[in-house]
């Protein structure tokens, strides 16, 4: 059940990131192109998504307990360290050379471009990558 | 170039808050996409793989279904230099998981729920990205 839940969800998720143009990298591209052509289109993107989750959440977070799970699995982490600056600017380096971002590289995947297809194993591997270094060295990480 | 599209974008934003919201209503998790992904991968440490690959499959269906629905076809433009994507890929891969998070478990779901580790984090990578695309297209 959950399976299929998660799979119209993801469906979900994925038309929402065509709709929006996300999943054509050189909109991405364009966007984090101030000097150039920019196109603010993914201000927008960000903005509804970020507003109507906003108001979601503030919902569903009254609720004692997820439909499907005995509770909600929210970060614990909390303040700044150096996660939430390193990892953040090998990705932002990674996004700016190929303008994409996990989402859209997936959704990307069946549209069979063959820079998609170098992409995806490539991004794949750099997460398996990440989670055995996170293990062997003890690195806090909070689900 | 490419078109300013405020009210697709805006309505696709709204699709995908749509999304992360009700995937915490349904099983109480962020909606971010490198966690799903990275967690499909082994080491499994918790029974939500199943969940995991289902959201994965949807997302890569998407295109599909919308050509189903539509009869219009996704347009893009990626990279056919193999050599960067490769490299772009593992950055993108690595970077979001130690930072455990990218553009929607950070970007969306954690400036909704105003987390400063979010906020850091999506400021780092706009700021990253941002000077890459500068160098990439200006100053090579």
């Amino acid at each position: 059940m959950s399976f299929l839940v998660n799979l119209a969800l993801g469906l979900l998720f994925g038309i929402g990131l065509v709709v929006s143009g996300m999943a054509d990298p050189a909109k991405v591209l364009n966007f984090l192109d101030f000097s150039g052509t920019w196109d603010p289109s993914l201000a927008f993107v960000m903005g509804g998504a970020v507003v109507v989750t906003f108001l979601g959440y503030r919902l569903v977070l009254k609720r004692p307990a997820p439909v499907a799970a005995e509770r909600f699995h929210l970060p614990t982490a909390r303040g700044i360290d150096e996660r939430v600056v390193i990892g953040p600017a090998i990705f932002g380096f990674g996004w700016g050379l190929s303008g994409f971002c996990p989402g859209p590289a997936l959704t990307s995947l069946g549209i069979g471009a063959p820079g998609t297809l170098v992409f995806v194993p490539a991004m794949l591997v750099g997460m398996w990558a990440a989670r055995l270094a996170v293990a062997r060295f003890r690195v806090a990480y909070p689900d | 170039m490419t078109e300013f599209t405020p009210w697709a974008s805006l309505t696709g934003g709204a699709l995908i808050g749509l999304s992360a919201v009700l995937l915490m209503a349904w099983e109480g998790r962020i909606a971010g996409i490198s966690g799903i992904a990275g967690r499909l991968l082994p080491p499994w440490t918790d029974e939500a793989t199943p969940s995991r690959l289902g959201f994965v499959i949807g997302l890569v269906a998407a295109p599909l279904a919308w050509f189903v629905a539509t009869g219009s076809p996704v347009v893009q433009t990626v990279s056919s230099n193999l050599p960067l994507m490769a490299a772009a890929g593992l950055l993108v891969g690595f970077g979001s998981t130690w930072g455990n998070g990218c553009t929607s478990g950070h970007g969306v779901c954690g400036l909704a729920r105003l987390s400063p580790r979010s906020v850091m984090a999506t400021a780092v990578f706009m700021a990253a990205a941002v000077l890459t695309v500068l160098v990439v297209r200006h100053l090579m």
